[in-house]
């Protein structure tokens, strides 16, 4: 269970929340509503306030990198370190199950990092994400450069890692996407974090 | 020491005619060179007429006291070259501060080194070796640590997306920040790399020009150059690696956040 007590993050009040394992959190909002820092402050890529804690062990208990290797987070347009892609992946034959699973050819593992196009780098990204073996999986707008067909699939990958016992807490600005894979739905609205 | 050929004002006067050739040039092609000439050279004439009676004076006084103040306002005003050196420097006073502290241990280690060991001046302090020694090695560390600088700020504050992702996916601060910190220090280390391979082939160093004018033996000559070519190798090389990996740190928490806040807007 991931536990938030009076985080502190900019241009929102104290967030507080409780998820289950296994479970997804939809976060809905206008863009430039502090969602992106809701997300970096839980993976505590920024200084602030508050208490996270997963399955009882409080963040501050564990060194900076071992928590967030259990609660990843995963940014819009997320950075490359290496000209190609397999680098990046420390075993790439692992992931070929699910690279077809999102439409993504098998030898792309040679692709130079550059010539990717936007939702390939961030389907890859997700996938990179998930090679880490999160507990939690924060995703801020993890489709936002798909189309309503790898949309889809991205959800339905997603949905059955939950299903396996990843717990997410989903950013999004359209509220379809909120309903469709949301067990909880909040809405930032005037600064708050509200049901919806 | 044989043949020392003493100049004259007349001599200095007659070569700084040559000037005129380049403010003649400057007018005739509208350069508008013609007024900044006039005042670097100005300046240059009083700044090495002035260094060279204080560095007189010095000698004669031949006291620690005084050497050591004059080593202190060499490394102060380095300090200040290396801030000016930086597009995007450390917030604060650590921008001038970590690169004081780095050139100062680096150059006055490198520098009592030499003079304990192989220049063996007596008294170890003795200005007329201290202080030429020191502003070379300064010098050097200078220029290095300020590319270093420079380059780490840079290139962080470019690549603050992939230093972001890594940092997102477990990685400690020093493994996140190494490429930023493996091309800052190859930036820094190359002017004496490459000063080193051409040395003698391309460019006949100023030091050995100097000795040589002044009569010293070629080849002894390029043994005192050896010597200040590998204290300047290693003054650069542990400035270099002091300043970048504390910019490192300050760049970084002790939560592994990368903290581009602490650079100045």
């Amino acid at each position: 269970m991931l536990s938030v007590r009076g985080l502190q993050v900019p241009h929102l009040e104290p967030v507080s929340f409780e998820l289950d394992t296994g479970r997804c959190l939809a976060v809905q909002g206008p863009s430039g509503s502090g969602k992106s820092l809701l997300l970096r402050a839980l993976a505590d890529l920024d200084p602030g306030d508050g208490a996270v804690a997963l399955d009882g062990t409080d963040r501050t208990a564990l060194p900076a990198p071992t928590w967030r290797r259990r609660v990843v987070y995963l940014a819009t347009d997320a950075g490359w370190w290496l000209e190609t892609v397999g680098g990046h992946f420390a075993d790439w034959e692992a992931i070929a199950p699910a690279l077809a699973e999102l439409g993504l050819p098998g030898d792309c593992r040679d692709w130079p990092v550059a010539q990717l196009s936007t939702g390939e780098r961030q389907r890859l990204a997700l996938l990179r994400a998930l090679a880490i073996g999160p507990r939690v999986l924060l995703l801020d707008e993890p489709t936002s450069g798909l189309d309503p067909d790898t949309t889809t699939a991205v959800e339905a990958l997603l949905t059955a890692r939950k299903r396996a016992g990843l717990t997410l807490v989903w950013v999004t600005h359209d509220a379809a996407q909120a309903a469709r894979v949301g067990d909880q739905v909040r809405q930032v609205r005037n600064g708050a974090l509200v049901a919806a | 020491m044989t043949g020392y050929i003493r100049l004259e004002t007349i001599d200095l006067l007659l070569a700084a005619l040559l000037l005129f050739v380049n403010g003649g040039l400057s007018l005739a092609l509208q350069l508008g060179l013609a007024k900044r000439l006039a005042w670097a050279a100005a300046r240059m004439v009083v700044q090495l007429l002035a260094v060279g009676f204080v560095l007189k004076a010095l000698f004669a006084a031949a006291s620690p006291w005084l050497t050591a103040g004059a080593a202190l306002a060499m490394i102060l005003f380095a300090g200040r070259e290396i801030v000016a050196r930086q597009d995007r420097r450390l917030a604060g006073w650590w921008a001038y501060g970590l690169g004081v502290g780095c050139m100062a241990v680096a150059a006055i280690a490198v520098t009592l080194f030499a003079l304990t060991t192989q220049i063996q001046a007596d008294p170890w302090y003795d200005p007329r070796f201290a202080l030429p020694l020191l502003g070379m090695v300064l010098g050097n560390a200078m220029t290095g640590i300020a590319l270093g600088l420079d380059t780490l700020t840079t290139t962080v504050a470019r690549e603050r997306p992939a230093i972001e992702a890594q940092l997102a996916l477990g990685a400690t601060r020093m493994q996140a920040l190494r490429p930023a910190s493996r091309t800052a220090l190859r930036s820094a280390l190359m002017p004496m790399v490459n000063a080193m391979a051409a040395a003698g082939l391309v460019s006949l160093p100023g030091m050995m020009t100097g000795q040589i004018l002044a009569g010293v033996d070629p080849v002894e000559a390029t043994k005192y150059q050896l010597l200040v070519m590998f204290l300047l190798a290693g003054a650069s090389a542990l400035g270099a690696v002091l300043a970048v990996l504390g910019a490192v740190r300050r760049l970084t928490d002790a939560r592994h956040r990368l903290r581009t806040d602490r650079l100045a807007r």
